[in-house]
């Protein structure tokens, strides 16, 4: 990078994935990046998070895949990916013209495809890897590995036997102690941790008296899970020895510096990018403000102040 | 041809019919790049519900005035809010997005029902006056009083009714083979619903007549990102914002 974007006031550090900004994407709801590019400058993006990426091509699921919900949308696409072969042929080299870490979700069906997949991409251009074992709208897989903590552990160490890359485990707000959760991937050898995965949820049309999504069920997403999310991470925050990138109904700066408050070292738009395209660049806008108002130079030092006993709370912080 | 957030100036609005309303904007980066069988993504209120975008194709540019229209029934909440829109009020529009229809047709006849008259309209301004034919069906005459725009961009206008109330009794159908037959067209533009659209481009592979096909689908992003408006293709797949919304009827598998 030839200059520090904002002076480096936003710059953070993830485990050793550097980013100009602590903002990425939500995988699944910024493409592969490129699909943007009329509307942001890519560098100015912490780093893409590109769509969920298996080894071989995925349809995804039938019928209707995505309906509005107060403050928010379900979604059960499935995961449709292209697969890794065409990702690395196709779409990386695109993507690598731009001065921007780039992170790839992966899933599969068992360990020891995760385990390919990590494989596969183990490759220059890739900075990071992102495991979804947290996807709640395919059967296999998945969820699965994302409300079962000794299964969660079984893949990270796929991965991670797998891959020189940073390691970073998505987790799910789909169980009943998240905190088991994070503390069996952080033992695995995650690098870090990115929360929260969308909520299941179903909408019923009630004239044809059936549920609206081909999958019945869907992930819960937009502003209306941005209490659930902040939640997870302040109680993660205060447990775990890993950086967290914290997301879930990101809508702008303020939404993003909650999240940092409660304990989040960088941040992931999602939703919001359907809405307005531009917002993994223009949000670091109002970071910057915040931080001209509250007086502090750096990003970095937000971090977990909202904390039961500030930064003190975390255990990442105080290694 | 680069997609724009616009900060559209809304003109005004006319009534079609009791629930059909068009909507003029001033929008000079998206009217001067608007091609037939494109659409915009329209944010109706800066709230968080309803929180998504919702599209519309574009029915018809004035590039002098840098103004766009589009033509959506009140439905939903979204489309109540739009409704209460005034002249001088602001909107959010992303456009123009997705591939639009191929103009090479020397004698193009469309087919359209319900708000797919919309950018059939559009494209009826892109061939040029009196260039095309079209045929419209409906439930009732109400339904087709879109009449009142295509006697002045149309050559000919045929219309068919479920009930009998205007035109010819039946869908579309009930005049389309015939309409084929006469060997007149060279290319059957169809949007409408889903039905509508897939007898006609069956009819129209039994005629031997090439057909595009105008899809509509759930879609929160419009920009090819969230896969929610997926098609099956053949041998890959498709999406109907960025590959579509028009596909040749060949194209689409599963729709």
């Amino acid at each position: 990078m030839v200059k520090a974007l904002y002076e480096g006031r936003l710059a953070v550090d993830i485990a050793g994935l550097k980013m100009q900004t602590p903002v990425t994407t939500g995988s699944g709801t910024f493409g592969f990046g490129l699909e943007f590019r009329d509307f942001l400058d890519l560098e100015k993006v912490g780093a893409v998070t590109v769509k969920g990426t298996s080894l071989l091509p995925a349809a995804g699921n039938k019928g209707q895949r995505a309906i509005e919900t107060p403050s928010g949308m379900l979604n059960c696409i499935g995961l449709e990916n292209p697969g890794s072969e065409y990702f690395l042929e196709h779409t990386l080299p695109e993507l690598r013209k731009y001065d921007v870490p780039v992170i790839v979700n992966i899933y599969g069906h068992s360990p020891e495809e995760y385990g390919e997949v990590a494989k596969k991409l183990d490759v220059d251009g890739v900075d990071a890897v992102e495991i979804n074992i947290s996807c709640p709208n395919v059967k296999e897989g998945g969820i699965v590995f994302g409300t079962c903590p000794e299964a969660a552990a079984e893949v990270v160490r796929a991965v991670k036997a797998n891959t020189s890359k940073m390691v970073i485990t998505k987790l799910s707000p789909n169980v009943t102690d998240i905190v088991t959760m994070a503390k069996a991937v952080e033992e695995a050898g995650t690098d870090a941790i990115s929360m929260i995965n969308t909520l299941l949820g179903t909408v019923i049309d009630i004239d044809r008296q059936k549920p609206v999504l081909g999958n019945i069920t869907g992930g819960l997403s937009g502003p209306a899970v941005r209490p659930v999310a902040v939640r997870l991470v302040y109680q993660v925050a205060q447990a775990v020895n890993v950086p967290i990138i914290g997301m879930g109904g990101i809508m702008n700066a303020r939404d993003a510096i909650e999240f940092m408050l409660a304990g989040a070292s960088a941040v992931s738009v999602g939703t919001v990018n359907f809405i307005q395209p531009d917002i993994a660049e223009t949000i670091a806008h109002g970071m910057l403000e915040y931080l001209d108002k509250h007086n502090v130079q750096s990003i970095n030092d937000i971090v977990g102040l909202a904390l039961p006993n500030g930064r003190a709370s975390m255990p990442y912080l105080n290694k | 041809m680069p997609k724009t957030i616009a900060t559209a100036k809304v003109v005004g609005q006319k009534v079609l019919n009791s629930t059909i309303k068009i909507l003029e904007v001033y929008a000079p980066e998206i009217a001067n790049q608007a091609l037939p069988g494109q659409f915009v993504n329209v944010q109706v209120c800066k709230n968080t519900a309803p929180l998504l975008r919702r599209p519309f194709g574009v029915a018809g540019v004035n590039k002098e005035a840098g103004t766009f229209t589009i033509i959506y029934r009140i439905i939903g909440e979204a489309t109540h809010i739009l409704a209460d829109v005034c002249s001088g009020d602001e909107l959010s529009i992303v456009g123009p997005l997705g591939k639009g229809f191929d103009m090479t047709a020397e004698k193009p006849l469309l087919v359209g029902g319900g708000l797919g008259l919309a950018p059939l309209k559009f494209l009826a301004e892109g061939f040029g006056a009196g260039k095309t034919d079209i045929l419209m069906g409906g439930r009732t005459k109400e339904e087709v009083c879109w009449t009142c725009i295509y006697d002045e961009l149309s050559d000919k206008v045929f219309v068919t009714t479920d009930d009998g109330s205007d035109g010819t009794k039946g869908t579309v159908m009930a005049l389309l083979p015939e309409l084929l037959a006469s060997g007149v067209y060279d290319c059957v533009y169809v949007c409408g619903p889903v039905p509508m659209m897939k007898a006609v481009a069956n009819a129209c592979l039994e005629a031997n007549v090439k057909c595009q096909v105008s899809l509509e689908k759930y879609m929160a992003c419009g920009l090819g990102a969230c896969l929610s408006c997926a098609c099956g293709g053949i041998g890959k797949r498709l999406k109907v914002c960025t590959d579509g919304p028009v596909f040749w009827a060949e194209e689409v598998v599963e729709w």
